[in-house]
């Protein structure tokens, strides 16, 4: 694992990703973006979908990317890095470029698992040499908190808000790191802002590794979950060690779970700081938690499964 | 293939051929008819080594424009092809395209918009890309579609340019049926389109740039009006490439539509596309028989060149447009055109708006000579009459 002074060290070089940007604090955006970028010493060219890290870090005429970067629209962070990537490999054939150069795409949980997961599947199965990264907030934050199939069961949204009927949503999330791995691609892991060391591992792994790799950072929203911004990475602690977000990868189809958590937490660590899901702790709601600790069970039980 | 030579190749097979001699770095395209084809040629090129591009062969026309975009971004010769509903779930990366200025060369094989689902010919697809910001431009014939497809790059990587080209051919009339062709030979065209060298690359890790960053209204308003600027170069860059090209190639293209019998016509049709050829043989016909008729054919479609139609037609007597698209609750888009440059004389010709060919209906050299017979009455209503169909 790279060590604390590795990941120091790394933060001395010149950035490639700048501070001045006007995400808000408590985002675990730019922690996760700084540390996948600090990952790798090599060219990096970067596209990104519309949202939040998007819209905070490209005001014209300013930029924090220190980095080749480009926005094309909301569902095509993925395409749009396979062309560049192709032009890349043809021009590097005809001898147009020097230069080893990795691929980056960065995009929110709405931009992949909803409005952007036909783009990304395309994309890793024509086997572009690529990094996808999912910064997964859990709802469209850029655009006012809106349910996306990200959003976990039980989380008031803007819309499908808690009310004097309803919780919030009342479906489970969907499992993208795994509807990624079923691609068969080389490198899938699943990380959080909360682990840094684990994150930076597995970005080194997925930007050097041939082929298509995915990310899928657990990344906080102060606004959408209604945390006070310090206790950012504590929170996103919880989800890692109540097994609501497992730290695990798939390396070449083969399943390790790279943190194992001393004592799995009872769900309500992870859901009680979080206001979204206040309605849950209303009398009357005892069951719906039950039922996510169940969800979290199973999947868990399901994942130690698939390490041999 | 042997080059320099007479040919019968299909609208396919010549535009496969520009490309192929064009030799794009990179090539993202989605399957539809009636554009398949072109990149099936293309692909077996591909496949046999006659051209050195990679085919990114995407799983949606959105992802072929979005990788496209990514691709000329970084700073490679890019080309794609579609159709219809292509072109549509396309269009907004098309309008993206061109405010990034990436110019991109695309073959649109003209097909109907849906629905009711018609895969046959008529303008609605390029038509409801008119306003995004791309240049258009429209072939009569497999030999227009081929030599628009080689000028277009350079149109489209013309310094002050720098948008997407769309070069249309109208589907199964022209794709899908043999006419007689001449290619140039590669080398040729490797010497007239030459090198592309992207002025600020994504891939120039060196200088790295931000691309497609986020406007406010403090500056999206100007960002707008430096595409306003590109499209006003476009003409004579056009000229220019077609003086090149005609040197090249030993072909005549002296502007920026072409004029057939029109000098002395009084009475003159308008007509973009392959109708043109139909509309040709009835004004010949009619000549014979001393009418004074012609035909104005734009090639250049986005941008409009409504000062330079309106100096050829500013004298006629009557002038007919016939447009292959619906603009529901207006006018047909080229009659809006031909109309707004002819707004502002003190006298103009009198104008009549046609539909025909909707969804590939036939469209006869009797009912084009009917139009011409419409003309010729001066009492004639100003409403919009439907070619050939069931009323």
């Amino acid at each position: 694992m790279a060590s604390l002074k590795k990941l120091a060290k790394r933060e001395e070089k010149k950035r490639k990703f700048e501070s001045g940007h006007s995400l808000c604090s408590g985002c675990g955006l730019p922690i996760a973006v700084r540390t996948i970028l600090n990952s790798t010493d090599g060219p990096v060219v970067a596209s990104n979908a519309t949202g939040c890290l998007e819209v905070a870090t490209s005001r014209f005429p300013t930029s924090a990317w220190n980095i080749p970067w480009i926005h094309n629209a909301f569902e095509n962070a993925a395409a749009t890095i396979s062309g560049a990537e192709s032009a890349y490999r043809s021009m590097k054939k005809k001898g147009k470029i020097d230069e080893d150069i990795n691929f980056l795409a960065f995009a929110g949980d709405g931009g992949t698992y909803d409005i952007g997961l036909q783009s990304l599947s395309g994309a890793l199965e024509r086997g572009h040499d690529f990094t996808y990264v999912t910064l997964d907030n859990g709802a469209y934050m850029n655009t006012g908190i809106q349910r996306s199939s990200a959003t976990p069961k039980g989380a008031s949204t803007t819309t499908a808000p808690a009310g004097e009927e309803k919780y919030g949503k009342q479906e489970k999330r969907k499992n993208l790191t795994e509807i990624v791995a079923a691609h068969e691609i080389p490198y899938v892991g699943q990380a959080s802002i909360s682990h840094l060391q684990d994150l930076a591992d597995k970005a080194e792994k997925a930007i050097h590794r041939e082929g298509p790799a995915f990310l899928n950072v657990l990344s906080t929203c102060q606004l959408g979950w209604r945390i006070p911004p310090k206790d950012a990475v504590k929170v996103a602690q919880k989800g890692v060690d109540t097994c609501f977000w497992p730290l695990y990868e798939v390396d070449e189809g083969e399943y390790n779970i790279t943190y194992e958590p001393k004592e799995k937490l009872p769900v309500e660590e992870w859901l009680e700081p979080q206001k979204r899901f206040a309605a849950l702790f209303k009398t009357g709601n005892e069951e719906v938690i039950e039922e996510i600790q169940e969800d979290v069970d199973k999947d868990w039980e399901k994942l130690q499964a698939k390490v041999s | 293939m042997s080059n320099g030579n007479k040919e019968v190749l299909t609208g396919h097979q010549v535009v496969a051929n520009a490309m192929r001699q064009v030799e794009p770095d990179v090539v993202a395209a989605y399957p539809i008819t009636p554009q398949s084809e072109i990149v099936e040629y293309f692909s077996q090129y591909v496949a046999d080594g006659k051209v050195d591009s990679e085919v990114i062969t995407v799983e949606s026309e959105h992802s072929a424009m979005s990788a496209c975009v990514g691709s000329a971004a970084a700073g490679a010769r890019t080309m794609t092809a579609t159709a219809s509903q292509g072109l549509a779930l396309m269009m907004e990366i098309v309008y993206i395209a061109a405010s990034m200025r990436t110019p991109i060369v695309m073959a649109v094989a003209n097909r109907a918009l849906s629905g009711p689902i018609n895969i046959h010919c008529d303008h609605s697809d390029s038509m409801a890309a008119r306003d995004s910001g791309v240049i258009q431009l429209y072939g009569e014939d497999a030999q227009e579609a081929y030599e628009f497809t080689l000028m277009a790059q350079r149109l489209a990587e013309s310094e002050d340019v720098l948008l997407p080209v769309m070069v249309t051919l109208d589907g199964f009339t022209l794709t899908h049926t043999a006419q007689v062709a001449e290619l140039l030979p590669d080398r040729a065209v490797s010497d007239f389109v030459g090198e592309y060298d992207a002025r600020y690359p994504l891939l120039d890790v060196e200088n790295p740039t931000t691309q497609g960053p986020f406007d406010m209204p403090d500056y999206y308003f100007e960002h707008k009006l430096q595409q306003v600027e590109a499209m006003e170069n476009v003409s004579d860059r056009f000229l220019e490439v077609q003086e090149e090209f005609n040197d090249l190639s030993g072909s005549s293209y002296d502007g920026l539509f072409e004029t057939y019998k029109l000098e002395d016509a009084d009475y003159a049709v308008v007509i973009l596309g392959s109708t043109a050829g139909t509309a040709k043989v009835v004004v010949d016909e009619l000549r014979e028989k001393g009418k004074k008729v012609g035909l104005l054919k734009p090639w250049l479609f986005r941008p409009f060149p409504g000062e330079e139609i309106k100096d050829v037609l500013v004298d006629k007597e009557a002038v007919a447009i016939l447009d292959r698209s619906l603009s529901f609750g207006s006018s047909g888009p080229l009659y809006l055109e031909v109309s707004s440059a002819l707004s502002d004389g003190d006298t103009k010709p009198r104008l009549y708006n046609y539909t025909y060919g909707l969804g590939g209906r036939d469209i006869k050299e009797d009912q084009i000579a009917g139009v011409f017979e419409d003309l010729e009455n001066p009492d004639l209503e100003d409403k919009m009459r439907y070619i050939g169909a069931r009323q």
